[in-house]
């Protein structure tokens, strides 16, 4: 694995009394697949929330390739690199999947906000948004409005428009929520090709998926981490089976 | 930027045909009324690319209405003429500066806020000329005459003669509306229906939305001050009711019942909200409730919001057999 792409240390975030993160650390390496699971309430979102900077943090440190962006704006972090899915599908409804990716992409290049010119005739910028829809699969329902895909496709739309921001670092939040199971098959290697080039955090409550996922794996409760690392080592820890995971055979 | 439906389309050109040939046909005081419709037809189109297409309510446009009036009537001299060429830039320059300074301060608020902060600004101006000598207090400044466009012996425009100027804001209506419909279809513009869809997915997209938010407030303010200076030179006079939130509410209820977000929309309430304004303030009709107007007009806003709540513009594209707009769900 490579070096890590995005550090966090000592994170915590407070809503009044309730600490919805409490002291997390750990490390998003490059091209790999660090999972977090836990049960809701576990603090996984407002997580990813304070990495994609939605949310300030009350306490710690984040850092992304060595540079400390703990306390950047959300759109200074997308430009930097940290990309972002969201748990509650967030697409541009009335704008059609080609037209999603295609804004994604235009806010990496040179004239973004360009006045008189057409925003079609930046052939580059469509073209990457059709590169990045064709990577997520839905490369045939391009000019269907968002507001009319299916769930599945939306999740996927979801993908797209992330990575035709040209992340290094991915934030999915539940990626495969609400998905049947053919769909989430496809996302699960979808995830995987992406994984193959990308640092990704991955939120998810789908064990089939973390499992055939996930290079390293955090189990969070309430807030605090349980453990993390290996996800064979994390499995085999006491203290999460009682928290969370269960009795081990119901995912042998 | 949709592109128009075809019905829509040529429904929009015949009024423009009509309009063209208005002049020949039509009476001085006709035309003067069509000549102040279009002025506010252009205020109401700014006003749509900050409501309708960023998803910026503001009930305070009528500042840059007003402001660039006052700056033409002040920086003419009391019996001379001035000349447009540089009175014009000059105006929509320094209504530019003050939506750079309003809107950095406005933007940084948003929803109910927004509105009530806009508001504000707008009456602070209105109380600033209204309340001090700067400007001839609530009575205003005469423009006594209309501003030249001769170059050097060559004068082809007299913007003292009424047809002259109707054909002036006629084309300068049609220039807002491809400059807007143009802006709207590049990528700032589509930045800006991102803004009004979903904000914070914009943001995250790695936006830097304040200043896509800045830009198009200026530009509409610039535009409002365009169709400020326009009505000063139709009246040859500002007062400070030009400023007033009466003001900003009347372009806003023409956007609304023109409908928003579409521009030709904002044309449409501009030339329906005074039309119908004169009729049902038409005596030989109404008799004594003609000057009960405002009761009648009342209704009618009410009726056209309760059946047709995208605006009469919606109408156009129910003729032309196009289904309604696709509901939103979720």
């Amino acid at each position: 694995m490579a070096d890590a792409a995005l550090r966090v240390s000592g994170l915590s975030r407070r809503f009044g009394g309730v600490v919805a993160v409490n002291d997390v650390s750990l490390e998003i390496a490059g091209n790999a697949v660090h999972a977090v699971i836990g049960p809701n309430g576990a603090g996984k979102t407002t997580l990813a929330n304070l990495l994609s900077g939605d949310l300030a943090p009350s306490a710690g440190k984040i850092t992304f390739e060595g540079a400390e962006i703990s306390h950047l704006a959300a759109d200074t972090r997308s430009r930097m690199g940290i990309g972002r899915s969201y748990q509650k599908t967030n697409v541009f409804r009335e704008f059609t999947a080609l037209e999603n990716c295609r804004l994604a992409a235009q806010s990496r290049r040179p004239h973004p906000c360009n006045w008189f010119r057409s925003a079609l005739s930046y052939r580059e910028v469509t073209a990457a948004a059709e590169q990045a829809l064709a990577t997520v699969g839905l490369a045939a329902r391009a000019a269907v409005v968002a507001g009319n895909l299916s769930h599945g496709e939306q999740r996927q739309l979801e993908i797209a428009m992330c990575l035709a921001t040209s992340p290094r670092v991915l934030i999915l939040d539940e990626p495969l929520a609400g998905m049947g199971a053919e769909e989430s098959a496809a996302m699960v290697a979808l995830l995987k090709t992406i994984a193959a080039d990308h640092a990704v955090l991955l939120v998810e409550h789908d064990m089939d998926a973390v499992f055939a996922l996930a290079h390293v794996l955090t189990v969070m409760v309430n807030g605090i981490v349980l453990d993390s690392g290996a996800p064979e080592k994390v499995r085999a820890n006491p203290n999460v089976q009682n928290a969370y995971l269960g009795a081990p055979e119901d995912h042998g | 930027m949709q592109p128009i439906p075809k019905i829509t389309g040529l429904f929009l050109f015949l009024g423009l045909a009509t309009l063209a040939l208005f002049p020949f046909a039509g009476s001085t005081f006709y035309i003067q009324l069509l000549t102040k419709i279009m002025i506010m037809a252009i205020f109401a189109m700014s006003l749509d690319l900050i409501v309708g297409y960023t998803g910026l309510v503001s009930l305070g446009h009528s500042a840059f209405f007003g402001f660039a009036g006052y700056v033409l009537a002040l920086s003419a001299p009391r019996f001379d003429t001035v000349s447009l060429w540089w009175t014009l830039p000059a105006c929509l320059a320094a209504t530019g500066i003050l939506a750079v300074a309003i809107g950095a301060l406005v933007l940084r608020t948003s929803g109910i806020y927004f509105i009530m902060v806009t508001l504000a600004f707008a009456q602070m101006l209105y109380y600033l000329f209204h309340d001090t000598k700067l400007g001839g207090g609530s009575d205003g400044i005469y423009l006594n005459a209309r501003p030249s466009l001769a170059i050097g012996a060559f004068n082809p425009v007299d913007l003292g003669n009424k047809v002259h100027f109707y054909y002036v804001v006629l084309a300068l209506m049609v220039a807002v509306y491809f400059l807007l419909r143009r802006v709207l279809a590049s990528p700032f513009g589509r930045v800006l229906a991102g803004i009004k869809a979903n904000e914070s997915r914009v943001r995250a997209l790695g936006f830097q939305v304040f200043n896509y938010k800045l830009g198009a407030f200026v530009l509409a303010g610039v535009l409002g001050g365009l169709a400020g200076y326009l009505s000063a030179c139709q009246f040859g006079f500002v007062n400070p009711e030009i400023l007033s939130w009466h003001y900003s509410g009347v372009v806003l209820m023409m956007l609304i019942l023109g409908g928003m977000g579409r521009l030709y929309g904002a044309v449409i309430g501009a030339f329906a909200f005074v039309l119908v304004q004169e009729f049902f303030s038409y005596q030989d009709i109404f008799g004594e409730y003609a000057k009960r107007w405002q009761l009648a007009m009342g209704s009618f806003i009410v009726l056209v919001v309760l059946l047709l709540p995208q605006g009469l513009a919606d109408l156009l594209e129910r003729v032309g057999g196009k289904p309604a707009r696709e509901p939103r769900d979720g």
